[in-house]
């Protein structure tokens, strides 16, 4: 369940895990943050994303192809 | 009132009346005033604060306190100018839980004046009262609701399908918005964004019957550990007894008499923890000590001449096949879980034990946390404590030997029936 | 300029662009049953697909542009986005209509796909699949006029492109991950 409060952190990578299909992408996009398990899904590193990732974290989520990956704070 | 069949076998130790949650036959409305008296006009405000100052906190898993999420459903909606919904939560999808269908059954009202406060306090304009079809509570809470003045915020009653993930959060609202009642993706949290899109406070059954007694007594009363919560007490081939009690009672006065040959017991649900019996817990420790999340309020015990590996393969294969199967890591790893788990407790001559160990810690830890909903999680941590709890029968088994040979599970792995369809007097 | 010319012109961007759709088909195919490349980054697929996909746009404005501009045969600009209002056969031109407006919704949609969110752009999407074949039988009736289909070199490389797409789509029909159930899995791991 989700935690109600107010404050606000960084923006960091968060998986819509009903769309994601294992396509792989975000992993070889962000490979600091973003690994994959046995089965091909993302395995992702909690925290804000490092500063020379900020670009190549958006391309992730616009190149999903299941559009499952987005920048929530 | 003509006589109506009671499916459920409950048993209150409250002390007061007027303080009780499960009276022992069903109250109609008019009962209900008199033993409970009338609500007394409390503004929004008042009522989360009351919620605060009494600590109340849910009763349906999470124990998440319930000011905290009022107050994020007030703000939410007072910020996007929407107004809010209200969802009581009864579909109780753990097929060893009863206390929520207890508790509709015998004092719907209660549920129901719980509901008009929780829609006072986040001034919503709907509400809808969800509970589990093939009871019968549809019909029966209905007619319950016509015996009072219409409400404020109108409620409606919904019939969920029997599953287990029904009752989750996202899961209801999904099927209030006309969609399946599995977990859905939810991009902003229930209390911003739910039914139809609106701030939306969900909160289970009982702690709506707590918040009526609340604003009825005071939150000084419910704070001081006076209030009574209600349990599923499961004890050996018996029927299951739902029990009103203190979380103070020793384990001993809840479980009766049949406790004393418990080797261990199921504490919270299916979601729950394993924790292993010795006659003096029996004695010293309650609920509340017991250091483990009460989660649904099960309280199982597993005789001696039971297998805790038997029960929890058993339940593990029920979890498994009630995932939505909708995300990656649930859907590979629950499944292989429970397969590892089944190959544990019915070990071949050839069974790796330790690969099978390994493989259940590795994949306990890939799905937890990754998922639109907390089911995995839940099952990992059943699945841990069982290991720990029934370590030395992992053993046994691999040399052949188990407490209940060849017994069929006592857990039951299906949608909840009581023993007839609750019928009603005319 | 020589009316000849932008005639051939039509027709040469014309099979140019079905080709590249039918490569375009091929890898949006292998995108969803998520075939690999060997050597090549996971997205190699996705990111030739949109490549890919934008130049057979490319060649598919010129098409549509010479075949407007051509004096030879009267197609006017509105009959290349209304199907069948063309004065020159107008069954066959039609189609090519209808592939367009088909194909513009995909692009645009595909263009603006964060925007718009997840099931809206696959529901559009989807029309991929209804907009091909109508441009290939809107090409190989074309052809090079007016009882003259296609024949020769283009018909063989329309042909191949079929075959590509069909053959892309066999294990596609019977493979998929989505199609597995908990109950598979638990199956399938009981040996």
């Amino acid at each position: 369940m989700s935690e109600p409060t107010g404050t606000s952190r960084p923006p960091h990578p968060s998986v819509d895990w009903t769309a994601c299909q294992g396509h792989g992408g975000c992993a070889d996009l962000l490979p600091e943050l973003i690994t994959l398990d046995e089965w091909g899904y993302p395995v992702v590193r909690g925290g804000p994303i490092p500063a020379g990732a900020q670009r190549r974290a958006r391309k992730a989520v616009s190149e999903c192809p299941a559009l499952a990956l987005r920048l929530k704070d | 009132m003509n006589t109506v069949t009671m499916p459920l076998r409950i048993r209150s130790l409250a002390t007061s009346a007027a303080r009780r949650l499960l009276p022992s036959e069903p109250l109609s409305h008019e009962a209900h005033r008199a033993i409970y008296g009338d609500l007394s006009y409390l503004d929004g405000r008042q009522i989360v604060v009351a919620a605060e100052l009494s600590g109340l906190c849910g009763q349906g898993g999470a124990a998440f306190p319930a000011h905290r999420k009022m107050t994020a459903v007030r703000e939410a909606a007072r910020r996007s100018g929407r107004r809010a919904v209200v969802v009581a939560n009864g579909s109780e999808g753990e097929p060893a839980s009863a206390k929520d269908k207890a508790l509709l059954w015998h004092a719907p009202h209660l549920v129901l004046d719980g509901m008009a406060l929780a829609a006072a306090a986040v001034g919503a304009d709907r509400a809808f009262l969800a509970v589990e079809s093939g009871h019968g509570l549809g019909r029966y809470l209905t007619a319950m609701s016509r015996q009072r003045p219409a409400p404020a915020v109108p409620v409606t009653i919904i019939e969920v399908p029997q599953r287990f993930l029904s009752g989750q959060e996202s899961a209801l609202v999904s099927f209030l918005d006309g969609g399946p009642a599995l977990p859905r993706y939810q991009a902003r949290p229930v209390f911003e964004r739910g039914v139809g899109g609106g701030p939306t406070l969900v909160q289970n059954v009982e702690t709506l019957a707590h918040l009526a007694l609340i604003a009825r007594h005071g939150p000084g009363w419910y704070r001081s550990g006076a209030a009574t919560s209600l349990f599923t007490v499961r004890e050996a081939d018996s029927a299951p007894t739902v029990v009103e009690a203190m979380p103070g009672t020793p384990l001993g006065v809840l479980t009766g008499a049949g406790a004393a040959t418990g080797q261990a017991l199921l504490v919270g649900g299916y979601h729950g923890t394993w924790l292993p019996l010795t006659a003096t817990a029996l004695e010293a420790a309650s609920p509340a000590t017991l250091g483990v999340p009460l989660g649904a309020g099960l309280l199982a015990v597993l005789p001696h001449d039971r297998c805790g590996l038997v029960e929890t393969a058993s339940v593990l294969r029920y979890l498994a096949l009630e995932s939505a199967g909708q995300c990656g890591p649930c859907l590979n790893g629950l499944p292989r879980m429970a397969a590892a788990f089944n190959e544990l407790a019915h070990p071949t001559p050839r069974s790796d034990l330790r690969r099978l160990r390994d493989d259940l810690s590795r994949w306990a830890g890939l799905i937890t946390g990754r998922g639109a909903c907390r089911h995995p999680d839940g099952s990992a941590r059943l699945a841990r404590s069982a290991l720990i709890a029934f370590a030395a029968e992992v053993d046994d088994h691999a040399r052949g030997r188990c407490r209940a040979p060849g017994r069929p599970p006592m857990l039951p792995t299906g949608p909840a029936s009581p023993a007839a369809p609750i019928e009603q007097g005319v | 300029m020589d009316s000849a010319v932008i005639w051939y012109a039509g027709q040469a961007t014309g099979i140019v662009s079905l080709t590249l759709f039918s490569a375009v088909m091929v890898l949006g195919i292998s995108v969803r049953r998520q075939v690999r490349i060997p050597g090549m980054p996971r997205l190699a697929a996705v990111a030739l697909h949109r490549s890919i996909s934008l130049l057979a746009v490319v060649f598919l404005a010129a098409h549509i542009l010479t075949a407007v501009v051509d004096s030879y045969v009267n197609i006017s600009p509105l009959a290349a986005v209304v199907p069948f209002t063309s004065a020159y056969d107008p069954l066959w031109v039609g189609l090519g209509a209808v592939a367009l407006d088909l194909i513009v919704a995909v692009t645009v949609t595909s263009l603006l796909r964060a925007r718009l969110g997840r099931r809206t752009w696959r529901a559009v999407h989807w029309l991929a699949y209804a907009c091909w074949p109508v441009a290939v039988v809107h090409g190989v009736t074309m052809g090079s006029g007016t009882g003259h289909p296609m024949s020769g070199w283009p018909l063989w490389l329309t042909i191949g492109g079929i075959a590509a797409v069909l053959i892309a789509l066999v294990p596609r029909v019977t493979t998929g991950r989505r199609a597995l159930t908990p109950a598979d899995v638990l199956a399938g791991v009981r040996r």
